[in-house]
């Protein structure tokens, strides 16, 4: 599968919606495909894995698993995918092993390829008290992560997940998370992951394509993706921001502090748990920002970056504009008030310092990784 | 006076008839409860009607066009043929398939509404867990219809229990061959022997209220707390 990839084209008409999506995604690391509700990406995910067919092709790592040309469509049951759907559907006639044994048995003799032990995977998801138990005497967050086994256990050679979260309250989401970042840690299999929470996509992928009304309008790595100022219908306005790589340079303990060097700028974050050395990665709103045309004195905020604004967009009929800010790396997205700008007199060029109110660590960076 | 080895004939008959009849009506009635289903056909709606119809016609209706087919002329008289004899009319074999027609969607619709009741869902993620169709089929949607299936059976055994008109038009009376409780019941008023026919009208009535309570605790203990 080296260098080898998931290409996807569907076309066609879905009760009163049109799909025209066309992408290829990396055959390792979480892919999400993000989007407001109604965007299409739960059906491009399902025409992946055979549930619902559009004219289009599709290959993964190679093979061919559609392709209208020359009539290839291979059927559900012989697609070698994952799914982990929005509600765990586990089988409610089976118990917890029954569930998770039904994909692993029939894929073994369908011969499927880098079988996973059952221990193991129950080991990777912390199910092992739930075994013998009944889907119906489970929490939603238990059962989404025996879906989430399941899934892993049918030997796939791609894991698609559609909003897996997003039945969820709080409290089960958090409990789930760090269960998919180490899927994503210890199988090196390639995750495609629906969302329309941004917070989840920084978190959780490297790459991301963005959604909007059946089309695809951006594609990229997330950083990347995210400091883009002209995807605000797609990406939604409240929740724009970006994601930096810092390196952790110490922690100061007795005031829950993590000292981070952010491409040579001394940042402070709340303490983080990883050693001095290691890479980070952060996200920082764009509502977090604000920005001044003279190094502030005499305030709260503790992160004061240095920078050259790179671009400025107004937004007409409101009375923001968002703008980018060249931090000599990495770009912070800042969302300030067209009066600010015209008052600071700030056009492309301008030096300014950023005021970072809040950065949310996402998690420690992967290798590989780009900063 | 009382006669048992004359008044059991006719139990044992009766019992005999619903028990094939269920089976058989299993064996057909669950693909087409399943065809009824799952299908975007056009024609769906006209089959149902036409399973569900003995629900609506009378049942001399039904036994006329029964007696039809199966006396010497119809298909039922061709099939006969084939092993000696003239006609499938008055025989246990021609009760058999009136049975399965008149009794038909007593099973069909419980069996169909349980296939209905759990969705696309479990058999696409069978799908997606490698489960070819035939798989998905016996090993999630006829255990997830389990309790249409039960609801079926018992319903097709007693109303095929209970059935009299079509016996009547295609079955006739014949001791140990077609006559039936509710036909032995009829003849034993006709011929004024009141005490064989309260015996015999007794024991339905203790054999329906049975069955009707049981099955209603029945549905109750399973569709109960597992989801």
């Amino acid at each position: 599968m080296n260098g080898a990839t998931i290409d996807a084209a569907f076309t066609g008409r879905l009760g009163a919606f049109q799909l025209d999506v066309a992408f290829t995604a990396p055959t390792r690391g979480i892919t999400a495909i993000f989007g407001q509700s109604g965007c299409g990406k739960t059906s491009v995910l399902r025409c992946i894995a055979g549930l619902t067919r559009l004219p289009g092709r599709l290959s993964v790592g190679g093979d061919v698993w559609q392709d209208d040309a020359s009539g290839v469509f291979r059927k559900p049951f012989r697609r070698p995918v994952g799914y982990v759907f929005q509600e765990a559907s586990l089988f409610p006639h089976l118990s917890v092993a029954g569930n998770l044994t039904y994909g692993a048995k029939r894929a073994t003799r369908r011969g499927g390829a880098n079988g996973l032990a059952v221990d193991d995977v129950v080991d990777l998801l912390g199910i092992a008290p739930l075994l013998n138990r009944s889907p119906a005497a489970l929490s939603g967050g238990e059962r989404q992560r025996v879906a989430i086994g399941r899934a892993l256990l049918s030997r796939p050679s791609l894991l698609l997940m559609d909003e897996p979260l997003a039945a969820l309250d709080r409290f089960a989401k958090d409990e789930i998370l760090p269960y998919l970042e180490a899927i994503q840690d210890s199988l090196a299999m390639p995750v495609l992951y629906v969302s329309h929470d941004i917070s989840e996509v920084a978190r959780l992928a490297a790459h991301m394509i963005v959604l909007n009304k059946g089309r695809k309008v951006a594609e990229g790595e997330v950083g990347q993706v995210l400091q883009r100022l002209d995807l605000h219908p797609a990406t939604g306005r409240f929740e724009a921001g970006v994601i930096v790589t810092a390196r952790v340079i110490g922690h100061d303990d007795a005031i829950k502090i993590t000292h981070a060097d952010l491409y040579g700028q001394k940042i402070d974050i709340p303490l983080v748990d990883a050693e001095p050395g290691h890479e980070i990665r952060l996200r920082v709103r764009a509502r977090d920002v604000s920005l001044a045309t003279d190094r502030p004195r005499g305030i709260s905020i503790r992160n004061v970056i240095a920078g050259t604004i790179t671009e400025i967009n107004e937004e007409p009929d409101t009375a923001y504009a968002e703008t980018l800010v060249d931090i000599g790396g990495a770009k912070l997205r800042a969302r300030i008030t067209r009066a600010s700008v015209n008052d600071l007199d700030l056009s492309p060029g301008s030096p300014v310092y950023a005021l970072v109110k809040s950065i949310t660590f996402d998690r420690r960076a992967f290798a590989g990784e780009t900063r | 006076m009382l006669d048992f080895t004359e008044l059991w004939s006719p139990i044992r008959l009766t019992i005999e008839l619903a028990a094939i009849t269920t089976l058989a009506l299993l064996v057909i009635g669950t693909p087409i409860a399943w065809w009824l289903a799952r299908s975007k056909s056009r024609f769906k709606e006209i089959v149902a009607t036409v399973v569900a119809l003995p629900l609506v016609l009378p049942p001399t209706v039904l036994g006329f066009y029964l007696l039809v087919a199966l006396g010497p002329d119809g298909p039922g008289g061709a099939i006969a043929g084939l092993y000696g004899a003239r006609s499938l009319a008055f025989t246990f074999e021609g009760l058999v398939i009136g049975s399965v027609f008149y009794s038909m969607p007593f099973v069909v619709q419980p069996i169909r509404n349980a296939f209905e009741a759990f969705g696309e869902r479990p058999l696409e993620v069978a799908a997606t867990l490698r489960a070819s169709p035939w798989d998905t089929f016996w090993s999630v949607a006829v255990p997830l219809a389990r309790p249409g299936f039960m609801t079926g059976a018992v319903l097709g055994f007693a109303h095929t229990v209970g059935e009299f008109g079509v016996v009547l038009m295609i079955g006739g009376n014949i001791p140990g061959e077609t006559r039936v409780l509710s036909v032995a019941i009829y003849d034993y008023v006709e011929t004024l022997q009141w005490t064989q026919a309260h015996i015999l009208a007794g024991g339905m009535l203790v054999f329906s209220f049975a069955v009707i309570l049981g099955m209603t605790l029945l549905q109750k203990r399973l569709s109960g707390p597992s989801e």
